[in-house]
């Protein structure tokens, strides 16, 4: 009987060795531990995992496909709604949407959806990507704002339904945070971001790179000049955020979001990359949410003796259950309840420590997550020479800045309804510069809505 | 990519080069600057737009062979091409806005060290465009280093040289020359935009301090993205952290920390110096053969 099978466990990268290198944490099933694991899905006549599903994989179908070894065909079945499968595969918060929904997961441990639908993307890469069905060119052409998973995904969707999309990138490689933001250990960038992307590509959309919308162009100029009938902007949120506590500007602090980029753009932990990073002996990274934990990996890895510290306890951690496991696993040290008041400079301006005060968890706050309260006289310094700051992003204000009309929220975020239609007719968006930071998947959700509520504008033109 | 569509050596290790960038072209304005990538493993480095020419659609950047990157880009010839051109980014001169009858009447200095020369350029072109006449002054360690004169004194109003080493015009500082030009000669600003060196612009702005003058300085922070997302460029200006990328690179040089900014420009000198040890390094043993 199928649920008698206990869920199959994925192979991974022993953490003593990972943590000292940039392969990939988890292997993946392979052939035989696929099948053995969509065995076990029920296929549900009303699928809970679809439901919770942001961007609605059939994902009784595929599984069903994988169970029968027929993994072209669910490839097809994922393609046609999602061109990221290996991506979300590794990323999605499986274990809050699709996993958490699965009913296998009352009584024992939820089929592993993720594991599978990675195993099926990988499975196409390496036998030629995956044909999809495209309708013939209707001859309106969409500008995309962004080449992250919102716009890769309305792309992808727009592109089927037979419009002439490009997709406008400032940076020079494709991706967006696929590519700055997630490490290589995650999510591996020539192997798998860079093929998702040719799957998008295969579909007809252009791409152009080094392309600023706001500074290189202007939306009203792709509108009005270059024949675009509605433009996506799906420019995500990435501006860092900091702490404004004294010392904040010394040498050896730096955002999240500039680690990171210096790491996972640049390249900078390969010798053959020009860009510097700078790691010294002990890091102190701050905050608690996945990008934290992908900082603190980092500099790990980069030979640091890394450290997380966060206001809250354990509990209300926002990183996803998998990556504090992971971190734990491979040494690095939490401190929890404990919030930085002040960086420590020495005499040439470089950090040396960061003065802190330990926390306790008071009454619940509007989220629902018990707030924070210093312990009184608990100052106290850990001795560091780099503080990162992963503090949550906000959206760039460039767009709104040089697009008349398009209203933002006092957080910078666009103003959109639920099919993103924003303030400005023609003007869509979606992913984190509405919502501001938050998953692909939802980035992705936000883009595939958006792009049918675009195909009904321009039907209705 | 975008094609190298001229090369000149317009002093000793500093090139000027013009660059097929249609798009940039079109959307430059000035002070405003790009970020620049070669090969596919290089930096991302930004460098002031020197001209641009919207018609046959190149932009013109000048650079000093100082770090590896530099280096690489220098070492580029016409035909080949740079991986990314990214921009115009930062914030065009605030000049560019204002009533134009009302900037007519304004006494205008501007003041540029070494490679600051080249951003200074579009400024006053624009300026000179514009039926505004700025005064100018160039300065630099010696006469060999003097670049875009011929260019500089087509648009300005008055264009003056000063060398440290006195080979041509003033001989000094810039900084000497302001004193002379305001206490000796009777001239006055109403403003004075200065570009160059970190440490020049903190005492070009300590000069013109004393005579009340307001002051616009460029700044040459480090960047990674170049568009406000890493934070790499962080200034404090008037007390407030900003970014040098989407808040400038132009900000009033009476507030800004130059003493913090220096310091932070330095953050990865040490990294650098041994990246360019290594770039320079000729295998005394054989393996480079």
């Amino acid at each position: 009987m199928a649920n008698k099978i206990p869920r199959v466990p994925v192979r991974e990268q022993d953490p003593k060795v990972r943590a000292t290198n940039f392969e990939e944490v988890c292997y993946g099933y392979n052939i035989q531990e696929a099948q053995l694991e969509a065995s076990r899905c029920l296929t549900c006549k009303k699928p809970k995992c679809v439901e919770m599903c942001p961007v609605s994989i059939d994902i009784p179908s595929f599984i069903d496909e994988v169970a029968k070894g027929n993994f072209a065909e669910a490839a097809t079945i994922i393609s046609r709604d999602s061109s990221l499968p290996s991506v979300c595969g590794r990323v999605c918060p499986q274990e809050v949407q699709c996993e958490g929904a699965c009913i296998i997961g009352i009584k024992k441990e939820p089929v592993a959806i993720g594991k599978l639908e990675r195993f099926v993307g990988d499975w196409s890469i390496n036998n030629g990507g995956t044909k999809c069905e495209k309708a013939p060119d209707n001859g309106s052409k969409v500008a995309i704002v962004g080449s992250g998973p919102a716009g890769l995904a309305c792309a992808s969707d727009l592109a089927k339904l037979g419009y002439g999309v490009k997709i406008f990138e400032a940076l020079h490689k494709v991706g967006g945070v696929l590519e700055y933001g997630i490490p290589e250990f995650r999510l591996p960038k020539d192997k798998i971001v860079a093929k998702e992307v040719e799957n998008v590509k295969r579909l007809g959309v252009e791409i152009e790179t080094d392309t600023i919308v706001g500074r290189t162009v202007t939306i009203d100029e792709l509108m009005d000049e270059e024949g675009y009938e509605a433009v996506f902007v799906g420019s995500g949120a990435g501006l860092p955020k900091f702490m404004g506590i004294n010392g904040e500007n010394y040498n050896g602090v730096v955002s999240a979001n500039e680690f990171l980029t210096r790491a996972n753009l640049m390249k900078a932990y390969d010798d053959d990359y020009d860009t510097p990073i700078y790691v010294g002996h002990r890091v102190v990274v701050i905050g608690g949410g996945n990008v934290a934990m992908d900082a603190v990996r980092t500099a790990k890895r980069l030979g640091a003796d890394a450290h997380i510290v966060y206001r809250r306890s354990e509990a209300e951690l926002p990183a996803r259950v998998e990556e504090v496991h992971h971190a734990k696993e491979e040494g690095i040290n939490f401190q929890m309840l404990t919030n930085p008041t002040e960086v420590i400079g020495d005499e040439n301006g470089w950090v040396k420590a960061i003065r802190c005060v330990k926390m306790e968890l008071g009454e619940p706050d509007a989220s629902g997550r018990r707030s924070p309260i210093i312990v009184a006289g608990s100052e106290f310094d850990i001795e560091c020479d780099v503080v990162i700051m992963a503090l949550g992003t906000s959206p760039n204000p460039l767009i709104v800045s040089t697009t008349q009309g398009l209203e933002a929220n006092r957080w910078g975020c666009l103003v959109a309804d639920e099919s993103g239609a924003t303030s400005r007719p023609g003007i869509f968006a979606g992913g984190d510069v509405v919502t501001g930071a938050a998953t692909v998947i939802l980035a992705m959700g936000a883009g595939r809505k958006a792009a049918k509520a675009i195909d009904e504008y321009i039907k209705n033109k | 990519m975008f094609k190298i569509l001229e090369k000149r050596e317009i002093a000793p290790n500093i090139f000027q080069m013009a660059i097929e960038a249609p798009r940039v072209a079109r959307s430059a304005q000035p002070g405003q600057f790009v970020i620049v990538r070669v090969g596919d493993k290089g930096e991302r480095v930004p460098l002031t737009i020197s001209d641009y020419d919207k018609e046959r659609g190149s932009v013109t950047i000048v650079t000093q062979t100082i770090g590896v990157s530099t280096k690489k880009i220098c070492a580029l010839n016409v035909g080949e091409e740079l991986h990314a051109f990214a921009g115009p980014l930062g914030l065009p001169s605030e000049f560019i806005k204002e009533d134009i009858n009302e900037l007519r009447k304004k006494r205008i200095l501007f003041v540029a060290g070494g490679v600051g020369a080249a951003p200074v350029y579009p400024q006053v072109k624009w300026l000179h465009e514009n039926g505004v006449q700025a005064d100018v002054i160039v300065g630099a360690k010696s006469s060999e280093m003097i670049i875009m004169e011929d260019e500089l004194r087509a648009v300005a109003g008055n264009l003056y040289i000063a060398t440290d080493d006195g080979s041509v015009g003033f001989h000094g500082l810039v900084t000497n020359l302001i004193n002379d030009l305001i206490d000796n000669q009777g001239k006055m600003y109403d403003e004075v935009i200065a570009i160059g060196p970190m440490i020049m612009m903190k005492f070009v702005t300590l000069t013109t301090k004393a005579y009340n003058i307001k002051t616009i300085v460029s700044l040459n922070t480090l960047m990674v993205d170049g568009t406000g997302m890493c934070g790499a460029c962080r200034v404090t200006v008037g007390g407030k952290t900003l970014f040098a990328c989407v808040d400038g690179p132009e900000f009033d040089g009476h507030l800004v920390d130059f003493d913090e900014a220096m310091r932070r420009q330095g953050m990865y000198k040490s990294l650098e110096a041994k990246a360019n040890e290594h770039a320079d390094h000729v295998c005394k043993i054989g393996l480079g053969k």
